[in-house]
């Protein structure tokens, strides 16, 4: 395998730092920028030490008003709401809809099954940008647009966790079904207390991916919300940059993305040892 | 309690021409608290047999009736039945105690009779230190008396075991196998067990089924099994090393094998073309090569320890005899005769490969 010598070690702590600061320095950039003020931020070079300016700023940022250079700030605290809401419901909703689906793929014998699985496999091709259109036209003449009804449904269908809880179903042992059968267990008895037990895992690490796509969603909610109480934190990032001559709040913008990275990065924390054990673990 | 009827018990996958037949019309009494052990190769048939009985397989055609009540059209856990699989199938997310209670607790057994019974159960099988745990907490010996224990709380008409012990290493088979003896002295519970080993099938069976290609070849207690086998393939499968099997044409007290005419110590039960079986350790080895007699020519020897295998060839057939350790044995290359008793001589039809005579 790998010889360990010292050269090799220095070479590979060096690669890990280089990898480090790219990825940390950008964030530790927008935090800083985040507690200047913006007068401060705009000076070059930019100053590197966290300024004196934070708690105004995120007050700013999560509850709104006025500006310091008489712009206004919509609440961010709101559009963090939304976004929270919207990422439970598609991460919760894909959870449940893809385990029934694979459950029912996986156990019971009806007409066409193959054929039904290989239609949820082949929408794996067809993300949302792809139906965009359409969806669009199908929500809007449903009266969602504008709703978390609208803002979730049409992302709920999940063709790669379906994919997922199959693989991990077909590897449960069929005696385990036949154990349960003489012990008198019914479909849902069975799956219930025996399969939802043994995919903890595998629903832990999907609900920490899933929970980040829902939140990172920007285009769809882009196109069917205009309403400002529907706007997620994400695209609230984008409508804070001012068109034309207006001056850009940076502060306020950075500490709003600061704002929109920590739900998911606590999740991700959070959940860390059952993400992991999800993706790497088979044992059952 | 719970006897078991099998009556013309077809199974077949698929239909039409492409149909497969797997069991072709088995009958088979299994009376109240009878411990029967059905045995045959991989691939006979015995496992989705025992299976049709737990329900876990649709039974294409016939009847099957525990306890007097046919359970064609029953789920497995309407039939009164409790099961003990090859790899267990305990719920691996269970402790010891929740895998033991989980069919009562669907069957809404009350809790403190729940308790009780799993108690018991623990205590027979000396479970009591690990009813907390989980089965990947236990050995292959323990995670077997979980298994064993589900089945016992259920106290059902019928236990079914379908080739429990084979995952176990040799020592802690031949120890299970002995309490599961004891289990069953003390419950009298009908039992239907499905093994390949032999051994297994004749320590444990108070009768035994041989199955064979999805038929049932013969069933007797394990006595009978051994020293009246129905058919050429019992006599062959039933016994280490197997039965000696020479075909022949038989006519009152001459056997013509292989270009060789073997005189016998009586006339034989039948004339025509017949299989002759002698069991290894009823070949009695004599040094003078007399006429008439039958000349075995030795071509190797196996020492076991309180036995002395010796392989030879008679005529084209191979030949097995069995000696005592301390015996005098030939030595390879010679040339001996033998004989065997009338009485240890077997008859089988050459055709239909079914037992002649007494």
């Amino acid at each position: 395998m790998i010889e360990r010598s010292p050269v090799f070690d220095f070479v590979s702590h060096v690669v890990l730092a280089i990898g480090v600061v790219v990825i940390a320095f950008p964030v530790y950039l927008t935090f800083i920028a985040s507690t200047q003020t913006p007068q401060e931020i705009i000076q070059a070079p930019m100053s590197l030490v966290p300024g004196s300016n934070m708690i105004e700023t995120y007050r700013l940022a999560l509850f709104g008003g006025e500006t310091s250079m008489g712009g206004r700030v919509s609440p961010v605290g709101h559009m963090m709401w939304v976004s929270l809401v919207t990422a439970l419901i598609i991460a919760i909703g894909k959870i449940a809809i893809s385990l029934l689906s694979a459950f029912a793929i996986v156990y019971f014998r009806f007409p066409f099954r193959s054929l039904v699985f290989w239609m949820i496999f082949v929408t794996l091709m067809l993300p949302v940008e792809v139906r965009i259109f359409p969806t669009y036209k199908v929500v809007a003449d449903l009266g969602m647009l504008n709703s978390y009804a609208g803002l979730t449904i049409p992302l709920i269908a999940s063709a790669t966790a379906t994919f997922l809880f199959r693989q991990f179903f077909l590897t449960v042992p069929d005696e385990l079904v036949e154990a349960a059968r003489i012990d008198g267990a019914g479909p849902m008895r069975f799956f219930k207390d025996v399969l939802l037990p043994l995919s903890t895992t595998s629903i832990a690490a999907l609900f920490v991916i899933q929970f980040i796509y829902g939140w990172n969603q920007y285009l769809w909610p882009l196109l069917m919300t205009s309403d400002d109480s529907m706007y997620p934190i994400v695209m609230g990032i984008k409508r804070m940059f001012g068109g034309g001559d207006a001056a850009n709040e940076w502060n306020v913008i950075m500490a709003t993305a600061i704002l929109a990275m920590v739900p998911p990065a606590l999740v991700v924390l959070l959940m860390q040892r059952w993400f992991v054990k999800g993706l790497v673990d088979a044992e059952k | 309690m719970g006897a078991i009827s099998l009556r013309k018990v077809v199974k077949r996958y698929g239909t039409g021409a492409a149909a497969n037949q797997v069991i072709h019309g088995v009958d088979a009494e299994v009376s109240d608290g009878e411990f029967v052990v059905i045995v045959g190769p991989s691939g006979c048939g015995k496992s989705t047999l025992l299976r049709m009985v737990a329900g876990l397989e649709e039974i294409t055609s016939g009847e099957i009736a525990i306890a007097g009540r046919v359970v064609n059209q029953l789920e497995p856990a309407e039939r009164d039945i409790a099961m003990v699989f090859q790899n267990y199938a305990l719920y691996p997310h269970m402790t010891v105690f929740e895998n033991m209670a989980y069919g009562l607790k669907i069957a809404r057994v009350p809790m403190a009779e729940i308790r009780a019974r799993v108690d018991k159960a623990a205590a027979i099988l000396e479970l009591a230190p690990f009813l907390a745990r989980r089965p990947r907490e236990l050995s292959g010996g323990q995670r077997q008396r979980v298994a064993m224990g589900r089945a016992i709380v259920r106290q059902p008409a019928v236990y079914l075991f379908d080739e429990p012990l084979s995952n176990l290493d040799a020592k802690l088979r031949a120890q299970t196998r002995l309490e599961i003896q004891k289990l069953h002295r003390e419950l009298r519970t009908t039992s239907l067990f499905v093994t390949h080993d032999q051994v297994e099938a004749m320590t444990l069976a108070e009768r035994m089924i041989v199955m064979n290609a999805g038929r049932m070849e013969q069933i007797g207690t394990p006595d009978e099994v051994y020293h009246r086998p129905a058919t050429t393939f019992v006599a062959a499968f039933i016994g280490s090393p197997p039965m000696n099997l020479v075909r022949g044409e038989a006519q009152g007290t001459g056997f013509r094998s292989g270009g060789q005419v073997l005189s016998l110590p009586a006339p034989v039960p039948r004339a025509g073309e017949l299989v002759l079986g002698i069991r290894p350790e009823h070949v009695e080895l004599g040094s003078d090569v007399a006429a008439g007699g039958w000349p075995v020519k030795v071509q190797a020897l196996e020492m076991l320890g309180a036995e002395r295998l010796v392989y030879g060839t008679l005529g084209e057939t191979l030949f097995t005899a069995r000696l005592d350790a301390t015996a005098r044995h030939p030595a390879i290359g010679d040339v001996v005769n033998i004989a065997a008793r009338p009485e240890h001589m077997h008859w089988f039809d050459a055709a239909t490969s079914m037992r002649v005579g007494h």
